[in-house]
C-alpha cells in the first residue's frame, strides 16, 4: 500500500504546486519535471507497484484521494480561477467514466459525448428558469434526458458494428448543434443562462464565510462535484467488477462468441449506452450551474474529441487513469497559456504517441479482481 | 431410443455452393459421434447452423423433440448445447476464470440490481462459481486452476483449449459440440487433451458430444460412429472401422480414383 500512498502526495503536492505557479518558464519546468519523472518511475518499475497497491487497496487509496482534494480545495479556498479548474476536472472525469462505460467495456465508440454533456446543461437552464423543480432533483433529471435523447440512437447504434456505429454518433452530435443553432426556444446560438444551484434556500453562487475567512463560491460547487464522480466511480467500479461487466467486455471482444453463450447482446450495448450517456447527463447538467451559461458551441464535435482523447490518453477502462488524464488534459492547456492556440496540437501529439507507444493507455486496466484483495 | 438431435434434410448455400446437402443426422443420447470430412466438407457449416449463427435454408432440426431450426444462439445455449470453436475464441486479455464465467451466464443472476446493489450476495454466488470452475478445470490440469486469475494472452494452445472446453461445460450442457479441438497442438497433446475428454465424460455421464476431427486416430478412439461428409452431403455413416474401409470415404480423403 506504501507505494501508492507516496504516489497520491507526490501527485497531489505536485498538482497543488502547478495550480498555484503563474509564471511561464516555472510551468513549462514543472512539466518537464512530471514528464521526467514518470519515465524514470516507469523504467524502475514503480509504476507498476503503485498501480498494484491502488488494485489491492483501493478502499483506503479512494479515501485518500478525496481527503487530498479536500485539502487542496482548502489552499485555494479564495481562488476562483483555481477551484473552476477542480470543478471542471472533477466533472469531465464523470463524463468520460459514462464514456468509458459505453467504450472501454461495451465497445461502443460514442463521439457525441459533449452532446450529451450539453443536453445535461440545457435541461439545468430549462428547468431552473422556468420549474420550481429543486436543483439537486434537476441534476439526476438532466442524466435521464440525456438518457432518453439518447436512446434515439439505440436503433441505429445497434444495427452497426464499430467505426459505423461511431459515424452514427458522429453525425448525431452535428445535428444536435444544428438543432439548437435553429431552435429560439432553447436560445439560438446565443444560448441561455442557466441559474445556479440553489439546496434549501441557499445559493450556491453567494460566497461564504466562515469566521474571517472567506470561501469561494465555487467551494460548494466543489463538494457537489467530488460527491458526484465518487458515486459515479463506485457505480463504475461495481458494474466492472460483476458479471454485467463481464458480459460487456465478452459483447465487446467477440459478439458472436457472446451470443453462444446465451449473452444478449442488445440488452447489454442498451444498458451500456443509456448508463453511459446518464452519467454524462448528470455531470452536464451540474456543469452548466458552474458555468451559468450554456450555447450549441460550448458543446461541439470538438470537445467530444476531448473527451474521447482523455479515454484513449489514460487507460481505456481504468477509472484512476481516466483521473490522471483529464487533470492533463484539462489544466495543462489553461496553465500553459503560451500554447492556448495551439491545445488541439498537443493533444493530438499525445493521442498519436499514446497510440504508438503505449496502447493501453498511461495506466492500463488491470485484470478484472472481483473483490480486490480476495485470495481463493 | 428417441435421438438427442435430429437433423432432416438440413440444407445450406452460400451462393452457389452448397455447403449442407439435404442433410440427415441423428445423435443418440449419451453418444459420442465423430463428423468428419474434407476441407470444406460443411462440418463446421453444421456446427453453426445447429447454434443459430446460420439459418439453414431448409430442412428442420430438433432437441429433444423440440424444433429448433429458427431459434437464436441464445436459445440454443439456453436448450442445452454449447460449443467450442475451430479457430479459438477466448477472450484472450480476459482471466481464465472470467473466460469460464462466460460459458456460465444461464446460471448466473444477470439482473443489474443484484448486480451492482447485492454485493453479498454477488460475492457468495462468485464463490460458488470460483468453486465450480475450479473442480471443473482441475478435471483437466490441476496446476492450471492454480492459475485461474491470470490473463488467457500468453498461454499455450492447449492451455486455451482445455479452457474453452471449460467454457463450453461449465453451464452443464446435454450436448457439446467441439470444433477440431486438435488444430494447432502436437500429436502428444491432443492425445492428452482427449484423455482429459474422456475423463470429463466420466464425471458427467449424460454428456453427448458431436466431434469434427481431422486426426484419425482421435475419431477412432473415442467415437462411437462417425458421418462422413463431402461438398456438403453425407457420404457414409457407421462405426469408425466400417467408415474407413468404405471406398467412397477414401476417394474423398485420399483422392484414390
Amino acid at each position: 500500500m506504501l507505494p501508492g500512498v507516496i504516489a497520491l502526495a507526490l501527485a497531489s503536492l505536485y498538482l497543488s504546486a502547478l495550480l498555484a505557479v503563474e509564471k511561464q518558464p516555472l510551468i513549462i519546468g514543472l512539466l518537464a519535471l512530471a514528464v521526467i519523472v514518470a519515465l524514470g518511475a516507469y523504467w524502475m518499475g514503480w509504476l507498476a507497484s503503485v498501480s498494484r497497491s491502488f488494485a489491492d487497496r483501493e478502499n483506503v487509496l479512494g479515501t485518500m484521494a478525496i481527503v487530498a482534494a479536500f485539502a487542496m480545495a482548502a489552499y485555494f479556498h479564495d481562488d476562483h480561477f483555481v477551484l473552476l479548474l477542480i470543478v471542471t476536472v472533477l466533472l469531465y472525469t464523470v463524463a468520460t467514466l459514462g464514456l468509458n462505460i459505453q467504450f472501454g467495456y461495451s465497445g461502443v465508440l460514442n463521439f457525441a459525448g459533449a452532446s450529451f454533456f450539453g443536453i445535461g446543461a440545457y435541461t439545468s437552464a430549462v428547468l431552473n428558469a422556468r420549474t420550481t423543480v429543486p436543483t439537486l432533483v434537476v441534476l439526476p433529471i438532466g442524466g435521464i434526458i440525456a438518457a432518453l435523447i439518447g436512446s434515439l440512437l439505440l436503433l441505429p447504434v445497434l444495427r452497426t458494428r464499430g467505426h459505423y456505429a461511431a459515424l452514427v454518433t458522429i453525425a448525431f452530435a452535428l445535428l444536435l448543434k444544428a438543432f439548437l443553432e435553429v431552435n429560439d426556444v432553447l436560445g439560438g446560438p446565443q444560448g441561455l443562462q442557466v441559474k445556479g444551484m440553489t439546496v434549501g434556500g441557499w445559493s450556491f453562487n453567494d460566497s461564504i464565510e466562515l469566521g474571517k475567512i472567506e470561501l469561494s463560491f465555487y467551494m460548494s460547487y466543489f463538494v457537489l462535484s467530488l460527491a458526484l464522480l465518487v458515486a459515479a466511480f463506485i457505480l463504475v467500479r461495481r458494474l466492472e467488477r460483476s458479471w454485467i461487466g463481464l458480459n460487456l467486455d465478452a459483447l465487446r471482444l467477440d459478439e458472436t462468441a457472446a451470443s453462444c453463450f446465451g449473452l444478449d447482446v442488445a440488452r447489454w450495448k442498451i444498458t451500456a449506452f443509456t448508463l453511459g450517456n446518464f452519467l454524462i447527463g448528470i455531470a452536464g447538467a451540474l456543469f452548466g450551474m458552474v458555468g451559468g451559461f450554456v450555447a450549441p458551441n460550448n458543446y461541439t464535435f470538438a470537445d467530444s474529441l476531448i473527451l474521447v482523447s482523455i479515454l484513449l490518453l489514460g487507460g481505456i477502462g481504468n477509472p484512476w487513469g481516466l483521473a490522471v488524464a483529464t487533470v492533463i488534459v484539462i489544466v495543462v492547456p489553461e496553465k500553459l497559456q503560451t500554447i492556448q492556440e495551439y491545445r488541439f496540437l498537443l493533444y493530438a501529439v499525445m493521442v498519436i504517441a499514446v497510440l504508438l507507444f503505449r496502447p493501453e493507455g498511461l495506466l492500463p486496466r488491470p485484470l478484472r479482481s472481483y473483490f480486490p484483495g480476495w485470495r481463493p | 431410443m428417441t435421438p438427442l438431435l435430429e437433423a432432416r434434410s438440413l440444407t445450406r448455400r452460400f451462393g452457389g455452393v452448397v455447403a449442407l446437402g439435404q442433410l440427415d443426422l441423428e445423435v443418440a443420447p449419451n453418444e459420442i459421434l465423430g463428423l468428419i470430412g474434407p476441407n470444406g466438407s460443411g462440418k463446421t457449416t453444421f456446427f453453426n447452423v445447429v447454434t443459430g449463427i446460420y439459418r439453414a435454408e431448409a430442412g428442420t432440426l430438433s432437441f429433444e423433440g423440440n424444433d429448433i431450426t429458427r431459434a437464436s444462439p441464445r436459445a440454443i445455449y439456453h436448450a442445452g448445447i454449447s460449443r467450442t470453436f475451430q479457430r479459438s475464441r477466448l477472450a484472450l486479455p480476459l482471466s481464465v476464470f472470467d473466460n469460464i464465467m462466460i460459458g456460465n451466464h444461464k446460471r448466473l443472476n444477470q439482473g443489474l440490481w443484484f448486480n451492482l446493489m447485492k454485493r453479498n450476495a454477488f460475492k457468495r454466488e462468485f464463490e460458488a462459481s470460483y468453486r465450480a470452475a475450479r473442480a471443473l478445470i482441475e478435471v483437466f490440469e490441476p496446476w492450471l486452476a492454480e492459475r485461474m486469475f491470470e490473463p488467457v494472452t500468453g498461454m499455450t494452445m492447449i492451455d486455451r483449449r482445455r479452457i474453452e472446453i471449460c467454457r463450453a461445460l461449465i453451464s452443464q450442457p446435454k450436448l457439446l459440440l467441439l470444433d477440431e479441438p486438435s488444430a494447432g497442438m502436437t500429436h502428444d497433446e491432443t492425445t492428452t487433451l482427449m484423455d482429459e475428454i474422456l475423463q470429463v465424460r466420466e464425471h458427467s455421464p449424460n454428456l453427448t458430444i458431436i466431434i469434427v476431427e481431422h486426426e484419425m486416430g482421435v475419431i477412432e478412439r473415442i467415437t462411437d460412429c462417425c458421418v462422413v461428409l463431402n461438398f456438403g452431403l453425407k457420404i457414409a455413416e457407421g462405426p469408425y472401422r466400417q467408415i474407413a474401409a468404405d471406398p467412397q470415404v477414401q476417394e474423398a480423403y485420399l483422392g484414390v480414383a
